[in-house]
């Protein structure tokens, strides 16, 4: 694959850096060398050709900076605890599953179930995301997950969320059309959405209450997107002019009576 | 005892399942040997245990066009003299053989695989067309006998499947050598029915193909519905109910790729309701006249026969299913890796809604749909912690 198909600007090559080529090779080979060459030292990593390769970033407990060339596989970033990853293209399903700390920039679109349980770090999505975006992610104390999605998602945004921030930009969809999401928060109960743009308010998830923004949401929202933007090379005043919605919990135990007799 | 359960030494037990698919139409109808669609199931290998694999390919007899291309799985010879004595009474068989194949390191308990390029001959009931006939005496064999099958049964496609990782399959079939415009691939990963030659993907009746991840909680509604429609189902895995439940609704009532997704993967009643009057009444009624059809549980297929394939999710996308266009491409796959991988060039990609079908017809240039957007390029960037 060329850089040129790619579409892929890359920068002078940094000091350092090691270059790990991916072509046809099991991820469990390519996740133990990554690993090896961790442990040597190496704090800046290129992995090469990379065409569905699994759990990459998962085992390396150092903040390490992976730049990715190729479709990594699903769970990149599973457990993450420390590195710096971008991929210069788009992602499949269940990055940052569990993702402890550490920072994933996607440079295109994502599938599903990204930020699973995440209970630290930050996400970056430049375009659009599946289902089930945010599913069960938490918080505690200082560990506060964030996942930006610059674009739009599919359904199920914030299932079951428990805590931590979920920004959805709706960057290249027109103010006047709906996001595609429905059920938007269902079974929430912590943490909170910020979504821009419009949405049906007929799908929203039975236990998430809509709210206008107030000061200090707008600097959460200032903090996040502007990161956003930086991991881009995009500008954060047209995104953070777009009109956002606040989504909250309506209650911490939505299930609470369910079952209770 | 049956076959499939005679042979399944492979113990697997129950795990979790994550098959493996792919497929791809060349819209202009230029043809393309197999080489792809093997590379872009070996790449996806995580998701097989290589208890079966498959693959169909279309175009693939220009010589036999017009006849039935029918492949039979047999345990013995006298297995399969029984099928042929069988097959002479009702067809004119033009041309048969052997299925080539070469011995491949393991690839076990293969069965004596043939080819009959045949036309049914002999009175038809009134009323039924050639392929309801053709569909009675695929039916009359399967259930016959316990030791030949008919296992693909289209003109101008054909099946290759067995028990084994797809590069194995691949090289026992000599999957590369063969041509077509169309290719779907499978790599299997049974969970709850046995890993057996009969059991692999792609199923297929007259020029149906499917391939299938996940499973069909509603199966035993969705067979007892297609009995009463005259098809049995014999091969011991969910996935098959979809290839007779495909031709039933898209074959003899005549539906459309869309209308038979509003079948197999109606909108949930809480979406029905908030659709405009006219969309209501259409799956309403849908809903009233199939539900016995609706496939519950999570699933992907890719559903293909002579000139078009379809890909499909159920209708909350609890199995993967990525799309991609390059001119009279179309690509959809269980994971965007495997179609960036056999095509650096995609021009679109998209993760399309569930339930929705995606469909390429020859002749008919694939678009992508107006909310994808062309691909911006990535800008490397210095990462700081957020």
């Amino acid at each position: 694959m060329d850089k040129a198909t790619l579409g892929v600007a890359v920068p002078p090559t940094l000091a350092g850096e090691v270059v790990v080529d991916c072509l046809g090779r099991h991820y469990r080979e390519v996740n133990h060398e990554l690993r090896g060459l961790v442990e040597q030292g190496v704090e800046s990593l290129r992995l090469i050709n990379v065409a569905g390769q699994r759990y990459l970033g998962t085992n390396l407990q150092r903040p390490v900076r992976i730049t990715i060339e190729g479709v990594p596989g699903n769970d990149l970033g599973a457990f993450m605890d420390g590195p710096r990853i971008q991929v210069l293209g788009d992602a499949q399903d269940g990055c940052g599953n569990t993702m402890n700390s550490g920072v994933l920039a996607i440079h295109g679109s994502a599938g599903d179930i990204i930020g699973h349980s995440m209970r630290g770090g930050s996400i970056y999505i430049r375009d659009n995301v599946g289902y089930r975006v945010g599913i069960h992610m938490k918080e505690y104390g200082a560990a506060q997950p964030v996942i930006v999605i610059g674009g739009t998602a599919q359904h199920f945004l914030g299932e079951y969320m428990a805590g931590g921030v979920l920004i959805v930009l709706g960057r290249r969809l027109p103010l006047d059309r709906e996001h595609p999401s429905r059920y938007i928060g269902a079974g929430m109960h912590g943490g909170v959405i910020y979504i821009a743009g419009k949405v049906n308010e007929a799908f929203l998830g039975k236990e998430v209450g809509m709210l206008p923004l107030s000061d200090a949401d707008r600097a959460v929202l200032q903090k996040h997107v502007g990161e956003y933007a930086r991991a881009f090379g995009l500008e954060a005043e047209p995104l953070l002019a777009r009109p956002f919605a606040k989504l909250y919990p309506k209650t911490v135990r939505p299930y609470g009576r369910l079952y209770a007799y | 005892m049956s076959w499939a359960n005679q042979e399944n030494r492979y113990g697997d037990d129950k795990v979790f399942d994550a098959c493996g698919l792919f497929g791809f139409i060349d819209t202009s109808g230029a043809m393309h040997d197999g080489q792809a669609v093997i590379k872009a199931l070996i790449s996806m290998k995580e998701r097989g245990n290589g208890l079966g694999s498959g693959y169909a390919v279309y175009g693939v007899y220009p010589d036999f066009a017009e006849l039935y291309a029918l492949h039979a799985m047999c345990r013995s010879e006298a297995a399969r003299q029984g099928l042929e004595a069988h097959l002479r009474q009702g067809w004119t068989i033009v041309h048969d053989e052997p299925i080539p194949h070469r011995e491949v390191a393991g690839v076990l308990d293969a069965p004596i695989l043939w080819r009959y390029f045949a036309s049914p001959i002999g009175e038809r009931a009134p009323g039924l067309s050639e392929e309801d006939d053709v569909v009675r005496q695929v039916m009359a064999i399967n259930t016959e006998s316990n030791d030949a099958f008919i296992y693909s049964s289209g003109k101008n496609m054909a099946i290759f499947k067995g028990v084994g990782h797809p590069e194995q399959i691949a090289e026992y079939y000599r999957v590369h050598e063969y041509y077509g415009y169309l290719w779907v691939g499978h790599n299997r990963f049974p969970t709850n029915t046995p890993g057996w030659w009969g059991g692999a993907h792609p199923f297929g009746l007259l020029d149906w193909s499917v391939v299938h991840n996940g499973e069909i909680s509603s199966y035993g509604t969705n067979r007892r519905y297609m009995e009463a429609h005259g098809y049995q189902c014999t091969m011991q895995t969910d996935t098959e109910v979809i290839a007779y439940a495909a031709d039933l609704v898209m074959r003899k009532h005549g539906l459309s790729p869309r209308l038979a997704a509003l079948v197999f993967a109606s909108p949930l009643w809480d979406e029905i309701q908030h659709l405009p009057p006219e969309e209501q009444r259409l799956c309403r009624a849908i809903r009233q006249t199939y539900g016995p059809l609706l496939l519950n549980g999570p699933f992907t297929v890719i559903i293909a026969r002579q000139g078009e394939m379809v890909g499909l999710g159920d209708r909350i996308r609890l199995r993967p299913l990525a799309v991609g266009i390059k001119d009279d491409l179309l690509y959809v796959s269980s994971e965007l890796s495997a179609i960036h991988l056999v095509q650096p060039g995609i021009e679109y990609t998209w993760t399309p809604e569930g339930g929705q079908a995606i469909v390429g017809r020859l002749g008919q240039r694939p678009q992508a749909p107006e909310h994808v957007l062309p691909r911006e390029p990535a800008i490397e960037r210095e990462l700081s912690y957020g």
